[in-house]
């Protein structure tokens, strides 16, 4: 075991994960966070704690982090390169996992640009394969970035992301390697709607060997409505949603539609199930966490296994 | 080249509110080649000014020279005779030549004309890009002659990231992205491997004021 989170033993013991996802709130409200955590509870063996997403400042990830450890279920951590710089970012790795954090998720982050301070300094001191190449040094060889040694080192499950449907594709796969060489265990991928692509994706990463070092989750996020399709379809870089799908939305009808969203993912969890290669499912139902206990049920996916 | 913009002309005027004779500076380097400030620049602003003073009736008397190198001692030199019959002197060289000029001349208040913007190229007339931030470690070597620092968004080392939108950067589509480029690129020269490779963490070498002394050359004594 590298770090003995409860998402490490799920996937050493070769279930099949199952994790979450919840955005801190634009304010102080913990219970706010209890709330949400709730809906997750038992339902998701990890639950992702996004950092300051889309560029919107938000209570910090380590900080909501806890609030969800205090509610018994295991958070992880995502840390992004645009707020911090290497000192920065590891000092919070090392007080984050003091108070019991264990999985960590390693992003670039969205750019500035995007969000409610589009005139900050974007920091980019170090990038995300950096950053994960860092946490495993860290892990492994109990070393910070400039080389000291680490007291008691911290002993992280290391998360990154890789979107399989970005331009250049053809090089996507590549740098999912290029991540897991760097270090990471475990990968979350972007939300998958085009499965064509999907499927090519996991062809190549298991031909090349790499679901053999590292576990993939594939990424859902069931759409709630067309205008939420077409946006992701038109205005969120990076995102490929195809026009069947929103076609298929559009003909669900009026107050059907949610219901085909989650009818849709609830086809792409059981595809994702036999898949080789893929190890689990990332549920991202953002502002939607009060489905997750209905998803997770109708997915199939319970009860979660305890250790 | 250095290239940077004129400030706002209400800006400079504010700046310069209060002084009765004014020394414009022009720079012939740099920021001629850029159409900021140069001698003809130079000109402009004061006609400008003057009419602005007139007009206030609050005229400044306005002297002006350009200089081929207000970053060099060489061509400073020519501004000596000069200076002391001024209030207040206006540059429109690069930031690193208005602090030449200060240095200089110590006791003189200096103004910046213009706003230095980045190291760039001539696209056409009148049309500058960035290109390079002055890392101090170049990488052009690895990544095709494309400048991760500067032209990505994020300055990432091992890019691609997730928001390449059709080859666009995620923060505009009018806005190529970097790591795409340079996938393309390497890609036709078969040199792919290079960015197949991990990108260490860098050492950023631009953190502190940088000297440079040549190999074969001493700071000169005289300074
Ligand atoms: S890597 Fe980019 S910023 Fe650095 S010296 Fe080369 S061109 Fe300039
Ligand atoms: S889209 Fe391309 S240029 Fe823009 S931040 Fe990402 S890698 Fe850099």
């Amino acid at each position: 075991m590298k770090s003995g989170s409860n998402l490490e033993k799920v996937l050493e013991a070769g279930h099949f994960a199952f994790t979450g996802e919840l955005g801190p709130p634009r304010g102080t409200n913990a219970e706010e966070v209890r709330k949400k955590a709730q809906f997750l509870k038992g339902n998701v063996d990890s639950v992702n704690i996004t950092d300051n997403q889309t560029a919107v400042v938000r209570m910090s990830s380590w900080a909501a982090s806890l609030i969800l450890i205090s509610e018994g279920l295991e958070p992880n951590f995502q840390m992004v390169c645009r707020d911090r710089n290497r000192l920065a970012m590891q000092s919070d790795i090392l007080g984050a996992y003091a108070h019991g954090i264990k999985n960590m998720l390693c992003l670039s982050g969205d750019h500035q640009k995007f969000g409610d301070h589009p005139q900050g300094l974007g920091v980019f001191d170090i990038d995300s394969m950096q950053l994960i190449n860092m946490v495993k040094e860290m892990r492994d060889e109990g070393k910070f970035l400039g080389g000291a040694d680490i007291e008691d080192p911290p002993k992280i499950f290391i998360g990154a992301a890789s979107n399989p449907f970005a331009e250049p594709v053809d090089f996507r796969v590549h740098r999912l390697a290029k991540k897991i060489a760097a270090g990471a265990d475990f990968i979350q991928t972007q939300c998958i709607y085009n499965m064509d692509r999907f499927r090519i994706f996991m062809k190549q990463a298991v031909d090349m060997g790499l679901t053999e070092k590292c576990y993939i989750l594939a990424g859902v996020t069931p759409m709630k409505s067309v205008g939420m399709a077409r946006y992701m379809a038109n205005s969120v870089p990076g995102m490929d949603v195809p026009d069947s799908l929103i076609k298929r939305l559009k003909d669900a009808g009026k107050g059907k539609i949610a219901e085909e969203g989650i009818k849709f993912a609830l086809e792409q969890i059981e595809e994702f199930k036999e898949m080789e290669g893929v190890a689990g499912v990332h549920l991202m139902a953002i502002e939607w966490e009060h489905k997750v206990p209905e998803i997770a049920e109708r997915a199939g996916v319970l009860p979660r296994p305890t250790f | 080249m250095i290239v940077a913009k004129r400030k706002p002309f209400e800006e400079i005027k504010e700046m310069l509110k209060g002084y009765k004779k004014v020394l414009n500076v022009g720079c012939g380097t740099c920021v001629a080649v850029c159409l900021a400030g140069g001698e003809k620049e130079v000109d402009v602003l004061n006609i400008e000014l003057d009419m602005a003073g007139k007009l206030d009736e609050n005229p400044i008397e306005l002297g002006a020279m350009t200089i081929e190198r207000q970053c060099d001692r060489e061509y400073l030199e020519a501004l000596d005779p000069l200076v002391d019959d001024y209030d207040a002197i206006l540059s429109m060289a690069c930031g690193a030549g208005i602090q030449f000029l200060a240095e200089r001349y110590p006791h003189k208040p200096i103004f910046p004309a213009v706003d230095t913007t980045f190291i760039g190229v001539n696209q056409g007339v009148g049309w500058y890009e960035e290109r390079c931030r002055s890392c101090g470690s170049c990488v052009l070597g690895l990544t095709g002659g494309i400048c991760p620092v500067t032209m990505c968004a994020k300055g990432l080392y091992n890019g691609p990231c997730g928001g390449t939108n059709k080859g666009s950067c995620e923060i505009d589509k009018d806005q190529p992205c970097a790591w795409y480029l340079i996938y393309e690129r390497l890609s036709r020269q078969g040199r792919l491997d290079n960015i197949l490779k991990f990108s260490p963490a860098t050492d950023w070498q631009n953190q502190i004021p940088r000297t440079l002394i040549q190999p074969g050359y001493k700071k000169s004594e005289e300074v």
